[in-house]
């Protein structure tokens, strides 16, 4: 990378400052393939046994690594799945049409997004418990989708903010339903902020912990994050390197993710479409 | 088609915007709403299309009445201001949208679009988006797009404020030819006075919810009915003076004037004299001072303070050697002035 003269010193100041990021992030990637020397930091011969989580089970008591990646992705599309669906339709509501109480929905939205949802977790487990969902997929699904909510329809009204109203007048002059409208003209043009969501809902719910954790707790509910939490959590043996590998393998998606939509992602901050 | 509007009355909460309006534009005219902003002109012109519900009144296209027939249901093309065309699809496709809608096979309506692109000229230009065109093209794929159902009437809602000069002065003779040659009932709303007289064969100039006056744009211009109208239509525009009126005309800065023939008031008085009126080609009679000189190459605006008080504009062909500070004694064309009484009635 080529910096320009005059920003020398602010590469340079970001450099010190991301440094110990990357050694983790290096070490991450090293330790994973290769078996540690104890004290020191110079990696030993490459080892691929870290990795063996994917071929065998580590232990009798664990489900294998490609039901909890199933678990994982499953919780997590189908949650991005639900909110983007609920906020579209939501986000058009707000946008658009003159309902009752309006406004007061508008600063709820606001005040549930800001809203620390761990202070819920104890009111949450109770109607879980209460509706025969407790430690199932689909009642963390419900409740990570609930939560995420809030930001989705946010994010989607934003959208359809910036969507002309002349648009929609034209579509009905023209003779289409509101309905067809919505669809075939205004939707449209919400695409960028569709597919921004879609992905951020998806990538927060592969990395969601504390709603699984509390709330789907059994083996057959485990997703990737209450899988490396048990794996640490297991003091018989504190395998590290096996850590890092696991860590690696539930990073993955997420990195191919980020690169595959970088500019998709980036939609979300330019605030929508241009013309 | 002929579109009858009796008794239109428009609420917003509580603030009444239009009340009791009687509006009838021929079948084939081209019909200018004009007035200032917030005169009600576009509340109009929605209500007519079906997107604003009326709160009073009935609204007919021909005989049919379609006072509570839903935006869809009346056959009604709208240009909007900003053209409002749908960015995803190419030209062809907006165009074709309400065909479309229609459920019209394919290949018709693929031969009416390009019915409709030859009418507004744009045949090469089908396969692109409307980020792809220039604002004169836009204005042309949304007037296809407008006409192609056949409408009973079209709207145009302030459709060259967007348009930068050149292209307005093109456009504005392009949409008079389409609704020409097509011999369509159109609503043009506007606030540019110029576009109005223009392109329309009537106006119905609005104030305040109210149609003022509704004539040819000839007889508007001759003939205003207020000083309301008088000092809307004109650009330059009118100099109004206040005068008294017994045996002659006395301005209020002492300097007398012949009382125009007809004119029977007498009291207090505003004149009205359009600046192609008011000049040396006139004769004599008004004294005063040259303040101001607004070259605009084939003519020039001239202001001229009188002695004692009160501004009058004159406008002349350039080439007179007129500078500020300069005496004049100039007169004003018989036959001409426009009185006003204090309530600003045309008397």
């Amino acid at each position: 990378m080529t910096a320009h003269p005059r920003i020398w010193h602010l590469v340079l100041i970001l450099s010190i400052f991301s440094t110990p990021l990357v050694i983790m992030y290096v070490y991450q990637v090293i330790d994973s393939i290769a078996s540690p020397d104890p004290g020191s930091l110079i990696p030993g011969e490459i080892d691929l046994s870290n990795w063996r989580f994917l071929w065998e089970r580590i232990d009798m008591g664990r489900p294998s690594i490609w039901m909890v990646t199933f678990n994982t992705f499953i919780f997590a599309s189908t949650t991005a799945f639900l909110v983007t669906l609920l906020s579209t339709t939501a986000g058009y509501a707000l946008s658009r049409l003159d309902m009752p109480g309006r406004p007061y929905f508008l600063g709820g939205l606001i005040i549930l997004h800001a809203f620390p949802t761990i202070t819920l977790i104890i009111a949450i487990f109770i109607i879980l418990q209460f509706l025969g969902l407790f430690d199932t997929l689909l009642g963390i699904i419900l409740v990570k989708a609930a939560l995420e909510l809030p930001f989705g329809v946010w994010i989607m009204k934003g959208f359809y903010d910036t969507v002309p109203w002349e648009i929609e007048m034209a579509g009905v002059q023209d003779g289409a339903s509101r309905f067809r409208v919505w669809w075939e003209l205004v939707l449209p043009q919400v695409k960028p902020g569709l597919a921004a969501l879609l992905i951020i809902s998806f990538l927060s719910g592969w990395s969601e912990f504390v709603l699984p954790l509390v709330l789907a707790p059994g083996s057959s509910t485990q997703v990737l994050s209450t899988y490396m939490n048990a794996v640490i959590q297991d003091d018989a043996s504190a395998d590290f390197g096996l850590f890092k590998a696991i860590g690696m393998f539930y990073s993955i998606p997420v990195i191919v993710i980020y690169l595959v939509f970088q500019k998709q992602l980036m939609n979300i901050y330019g605030g929508g479409t241009k013309g | 088609m002929e579109l009858r509007l009796e008794n239109f009355t428009k609420r917003f909460g509580d603030v009444t915007v239009i009340e009791n309006m009687d509006l009838t534009v021929n079948s084939g005219e081209m019909m200018a709403l004009l007035g200032p902003s917030g005169c009600g002109k576009s509340t109009t012109l929605f209500a007519i299309c079906g997107i604003h519900k009326m709160n009073g009144g009935a609204l007919y296209f021909g005989d049919r009445d379609v006072t509570t027939v839903s935006a869809q249901g009346r056959s009604v093309g709208v240009v909007f201001q900003n053209y409002a065309l749908y960015p995803h699809m190419t030209a062809e496709q907006n165009i074709g949208f309400p065909l479309k809608v229609q459920r019209m096979p394919k290949a018709e309506i693929r031969r009416e679009v390009e019915r409709l692109a030859d009418l507004v000229q744009i045949g090469n230009l089908l396969d692109r988006r409307p980020a792809e065109l220039s604002g004169g093209q836009q204005q042309r794929v949304a007037l296809a797009r407008a006409m192609i159902r056949k409408p009973d009437v079209l709207l145009l809602d302030e459709p060259l404020a967007n348009l930068d000069a050149k292209l307005r002065l093109e456009m504005r003779s392009e949409i008079r030819r389409i609704q020409r040659e097509t011999g369509i009932t159109a609503i043009l709303v506007t606030h540019d006075q110029v576009e109005a007289m223009s392109m329309c064969d009537r106006i119905a100039l609005m104030r305040d919810g109210k149609i003022v006056q509704l004539d040819t744009p000839e007889q508007m211009y001759r003939n205003p009915q207020s000083q309301f109208v008088a000092g809307f239509l004109g650009n330059p525009p009118i100099s109004f003076l206040p005068a008294r009126a017994d045996a002659s005309l006395t301005l209020a800065n002492g300097q007398t004037i012949e009382r125009p023939p007809g004119l029977e008031a007498m009291g207090d008085v505003v004149l009205g004299i359009r600046p192609e009126h008011f000049g040396p080609q006139h004769g004599t009679g008004l004294k005063g001072k040259v303040v101001f000189v607004e070259p605009q190459g084939r003519e020039e605006l001239v202001d001229v303070r009188l002695d004692g008080g009160g501004d009058i504009r004159s406008i002349l062909p350039a080439g007179d050697p007129i500078r500020p500070g300069e005496t004049v004694d100039w007169g004003i064309a018989p036959g001409t002035i426009l009185a006003f009484g204090p309530n600003g009635d045309r008397l």
